[in-house]
């Protein structure tokens, strides 16, 4: 079984992005197909359910102009697969694993499975390695660090796409001589975004050391389901088997969860929270959690993933359900933006889960936990009392909750604002930190260790 | 004939249907394809058996092979679980990773309890001994902190006839018993079907706190050795890092930690912090008495969905020996999600939220396993399982349905708060929305053996905070300036309670755990000075000058004082007194 190629007309029912196939036989769940139409053009498909003999195919490129009586269905006996070479850096493909630069076809060294294994927990190794995006507000605060997921939570209008640019631009480790790459992941995006990081990529010469999957938002959103899982496949092969700490770029998950809510509708499954399907948390599981470093391998895969939040509402299954699965999130908020703000990161939201692990002595500086506490809470209070002071007025606030408000406004004017090509290292990121607790007396920092506070504490102002 | 093997006909994701397993029962094993994918029965309609795979099936399909085990799903109960790293059903995570790589490979089997390890068994029965389901015959020294008891089985009985010390793995007989029905052998290995509590001789009420180390648990919502929990809360919350932190500071016997449908970096973290942290109790690595259990979220769900009846199997065996053990279940809600998506894939009649009709009864059914037993066996030796589980709840919304039907089952309720989590104030649990129905019990036990003064000084600080609540809504209105001078003092204290006491830093080593009679002098320091500044302000002193004394810094840090040096907290009480005497002199 299996060697024989099977091809059938036998096509019975077509709806939606779903094909059966009737009276087939041999046919496994999550194997391949090739749709062959009248004209010679080819169009490809997974198996989705099997029962009997009939086969239900998920058509990637959509159904449309498909006619039962002119499709025959050739099952290839073989998943998902790509193919894989160190010569796909520098290359831009579409949804389906095909170039669509001018480049010459790959010649692969050798076919992975897209949806790939899961790392046995044992075997992976913590991450712990910082990450220097050279923005302060994820540096300091939010810290990044090699083998994590941290997903940015953005909205529509808001400039998601630069940041994930300039992480992917700035992003080093302060180490040397150690081998980096891209792997950008688009789905469903518009031309112009997916032009901005090619040109960008381009103008950097990050392009080199990038491998790009592109599905536009008026390609077909099916491709939108396996598009992350080729590029997780490369991001796997490049890290795990050619040593390089791989930054994988996934924008737009919002479009991606779209895609499969799809699909389930087509299936006439029963649908969960706002019509997504009830196993939208394992999918999305699958996509984030090939993040991570391995023992004994010397690559890492970190993940960026991007999403729009609808209405910006962070309780929407999507930036809810990833929120539970990575490991913490960076948020893009509205009025920072409108303010002129940029990057507009809603610092007191945002949350780096393997920070602690990543910072400290030996890795950024040894004053780094406390002063993150402490521009937190500050922070925290400070934003605190100008609420108050929206209600009640100004006079209403104590003399330490005003030193708080300046202290805020201070924060995100010099700390959180940064040029889009301003690259600072952790160093100036802690130097503009001690200088804004400067404004606080330092019997308030009940965060810092007095042992720091004699030493950073900016000595005269 | 029965049928011991037949075919798939249908694969939809992890739910397989086969057909030609007749005599086949509800919750058997089978093996499925070529692979032999590991996969139990969940619901039988004439002759076709739903399967729920516990591997992912891609690549089979109608015309496979299905394999008949004739058993449950059952875990292996014996010497070697101890610091072992499970997935949902009990493979040994550690040695798959030795025998075939970083990836899980389908299909793949090791033994869950190593068979190369050679334990030392030391008989405590003796030849002609009468014993029943229970009886210990004999003891191996498993871990440096576990003295692993083997048990008569549950439900079989005789007199012992030969017995001896022995070094084996565990499969060598430690045992022959004369039963009724004949001789039979006892190695040190016990196998149980996951879906079955085990017996025990009656359940009692758990009486003993389990203390945590955890200010805000121990003081206000304490939980008990034998009680329930549960930890809801939405992401960012905070809610891993509670749980870790009780694995961690429990003073349970045996820490069972499930890693349900979650992160695998975070298993990674346990796995690589533990074996360094210390027992407090006695100064050995946690890893000694601790069983992980990590099916991740990327893993199959329905091992997902047995994960937790694997965990809870584990622990109600070490209770059986008459320890106390912590069960951590994070998370429950992935657990539900898992029967949601196979009670979908059955097309069973959804009830709330999608979720099946009978997810109450399962919860419960869950969280019944927990208790304070009287185990079986002559000795009538005492045991506890503990369950602290945790909630994420979608959106944070509590009103979904696995936060409701837990709260109705458990007794202690840590309400995680994201607005606390968002001013960095950890753990995030709102000492307003929570509770434990062991307050009694936990306030009686610790007044005899901490401080008499325990519960009173409990009862003052919730007040205080209580009030606080009030008077903040009142100064959003009106400002602080409207608020009396006794009542701005009042705040001043419950700014210290939440601050100097109930926050508490889990990566802080000196701040991670704290003894009970620490927290004790911490939150009566707190009170001391609340008391003196309003003796202090009777007797003339200004509000400025009480609410600024130097002495503030003092508290602040006092969270800070080593275990060993908890001396320190009568000079800084009488730094207190006397920096106020000087203002009001």
């Amino acid at each position: 079984m299996g060697n024989i190629i099977r091809e059938y007309r036998t096509v019975k029912e077509i709806s939606g992005p779903l094909m059966l196939v009737d009276d087939v036989e041999g046919v496994t769940y999550g194997e391949l197909a090739e749709i062959k139409m009248e004209d010679g053009s080819i169009r490809r498909g997974r198996v989705l359910e099997v029962h009997g003999r009939k086969a239900m195919v998920q058509v990637f490129e959509g159904t449309r102009g498909l006619s039962p009586q002119d499709v025959r269905v050739k099952f290839l006996a073989k998943g998902m697969e790509l193919g894989m070479s160190i010569d796909m850096l520098g290359r831009v493909f579409d949804g389906s694993g095909r170039p669509m630069d001018d480049g010459p076809a790959i010649i692969p060294e050798k076919y992975l499975n897209v949806n790939g294994n899961q790392i046995n927990p044992y075997a992976r190794d913590y991450p712990n390695e910082f990450i220097q995006t050279g923005i302060s507000t994820i540096d300091l605060l939010n810290t990044l660090v090699r083998g994590q997921k941290l997903p940015l939570f953005s909205g529509s209008g808001l400039p998601h796409s630069r940041i994930a640019a300039q992480i992917a631009r700035q992003a080093t480790v302060l180490k040397t001589g150690e081998k980096f790459a891209v792997v950008f992941a688009a789905m469903g995006i518009t031309f112009e975004e997916a032009e901005f990081f090619i040109a960008d990529f381009r103008k950097t010469g990050a392009i080199e050391r990038s491998v790009l999957f592109i599905n536009l938002a008026d390609d077909p959103p099916i491709e939108r389901l396996t598009l992350p899982r080729m590029a997780l496949t490369t991001a796997e092969f490049l890290a795990f088997e050619k040593d390089m700490h791989v930054l994988v770029i996934l924008t737009d998950i919002t479009n991606y969860c779209e895609a499969l809510r799809e699909i389930s509708a087509a299936r006439k499954e029963v649908p969960g929270r706002r019509g997504y399907p009830g196993y939208l948390y394992t999918d999305l599981s699958t996509i984030y959690e090939r993040a991570g470093r391995i023992k004994g391998k010397n690559g890492s895969i970190t993940q960026i993933p991007v999403l729009t939040m609808p209405e910006d509402d962070k309780t929407h299954p999507i930036p809810d359900l990833t929120g539970y699965i990575t490991e913490g999130q960076i948020i893009i908020l509205r009025p920072l933006h409108t303010q002129g703000i940029y990057p507009p990161v809603d610092v007191l939201p945002s949350l780096s889960r393997l920070k602690d692990k990543g910072i400290g002595v030996g890795k950024t500086r040894e004053d780094h936990s406390d002063v993150m506490n402490q521009l937190y809470a500050a922070y925290a209070q400070g934003k605190n009392a100008r609420e108050l002071a929206v209600i009640l007025g100004e006079s209403a606030l104590t003399e330490e909750d005003v030193l708080f408000v300046k202290f805020s406004d201070a924060f995100e004017d010099r700390f959180v604002r940064q040029g889009e090509y301003e690259n600072r290292t952790i160093e100036e990121s802690l130097r503009i930190g001690w200088e804004l607790l400067g404004m606080l007396p330092p019997n308030l920092l009940k965060r810092v260790r007095d042992e720091f506070i004699e030493r950073y504490y900016p000595k005269s102002s | 004939m029965d049928g011991m093997k037949g075919e798939v006909i249908k694969v939809s994701g992890p739910l397989v249907v086969a057909k030609g397993l007749t005599g086949a029962r509800m919750y058997e094993m089978v093996r499925v394809g070529e692979l032999g994918l590991f996969g139990e029965i969940i619901e039988i309609k004439r002759d076709e058996y739903s399967i729920q795979t516990y591997e992912e099936t891609e690549g089979l399909g109608p015309g496979q092979p299905v394999v008949r085990t004739g058993e449950p799903l059952s875990v292996e109960l014996g010497p070697g679980l101890i610091r072992s790293i499970y997935d949902g059903i009990q493979r040994p995570l550690d040695v798959l990773a030795r025998d075939f790589g970083e990836y899980i490979v389908r299909g793949t089997q090791r033994p869950a309890l190593d068979r190369s390890k050679i334990w030392d068994f030391v008989p405590v029965a003796r030849t002609g001994d009468t014993v029943k389901g229970g009886d210990i015959l004999g003891t191996v020294q498993e871990s440096a902190l576990v003295s692993h008891k083997i048990m008569v089985p549950p439900g079989r009985m005789g007199t012992v006839g030969r017995i001896g010390p022995v070094s084996g793995n565990v499969d060598t007989e430690v045992a022959v018993i004369e039963g009724p029905g004949g001789p039979f052998g006892v190695t040190m290995i016990q196998r149980w079907p996951v879906r079955d509590p085990r017996p025990a001789k009656r359940k009692i009420a758990p009486t003993q706190t389990m203390t945590t180390g955890q200010r805000i648990i121990d003081m206000f919502f304490p939980i008990v050795k034998g009680g329930t929990a549960c930890v809801p809360g939405p992401f960012g919350s905070g809610k891993t890092v509670v749980q870790h932190q009780l694995a961690k500071w429990a003073d349970a016997q045996i820490v069972v930690y499930v890693g349900c449908g979650e992160r695998g970096n975070e298993m990674t973290d346990v796995l690589m912090e533990f074996p360094h942290l210390k027992d407090p109790a006695t100064g050995e690595p946690l890893m000694e008495r601790t069983v992980l259990i990590a099916n991740t979220s990327n893993m199959p769900v329905a091992a997902r969905e047995a994960s937790v009846f694997t965990g809870i199997s584990i622990a109600e065996y070490f209770r059986d020996m008459g320890y106390s053990v912590a069960l951590m279940a994070d998370s429950t809600s992935r657990w539900a999600e898992a029967m949601r998506e196979i009670s979908g894939r059955l097309e069973e009649m959804p009830g709330e939220e999608g979720y099946p009709a009978y997810l109450g009864s399962r919860i419960a059914g869950f969280y019944e396993r927990a208790g304070a037993v009287i185990c079986i066996g002559s000795d009538d030796r005492h045991g506890a399982v503990s369950i602290i589980g945790a909630v994420s709840p979608p959106g944070g919304d509590l009103s979904e349905p696995v936060v409701q039907t837990t709260l109705r089952v458990v007794k202690v309720y840590w309400g995680l708060d994201d607005k606390l989590a968002f001013a960095r104030h950890f753990p995030a649990i709102n000492w307003l929305a929570s509770y434990s129905l062991y307050q009694e019990i936990v306030d009686s036990d610790a007044d005899d053996t901490v401080d008499k003064m325990w519960s009173v000084n409990r009862r003052r600080a919730m007040t205080i905070l209580q009030k606080e609540a009030e008077l903040d809504e009142l100064v959003r209105l009106v400002g602080i300036d409207a608020l009396s001078l006794e009542d701005r003092l009042l705040m001043q204290a419950a700014r210290m309670i939440r601050e100097d006491f109930l926050h508490q830093n889990a990566f802080d080593d000196r701040d991670t755990y704290t003894s009970p009679g620490k927290q004790f002098m911490l939150l009566n320091l707190i009170l001391r000075y609340y008391d003196e500044i309003r003796t202090g302000l009777a007797d003339g002193a200004t509000l400025d000058a009480l609410l600024k004394l130097n002495v503030l810094d003092e508290i602040t840090r006092a969270k800070l004082i080593p275990e060993d040096d908890l001396e320190r907290f009568r000079s800084i009480e009488s730094d207190i007194v006397n920096s106020i005497r000087a203002l009001v002199w």
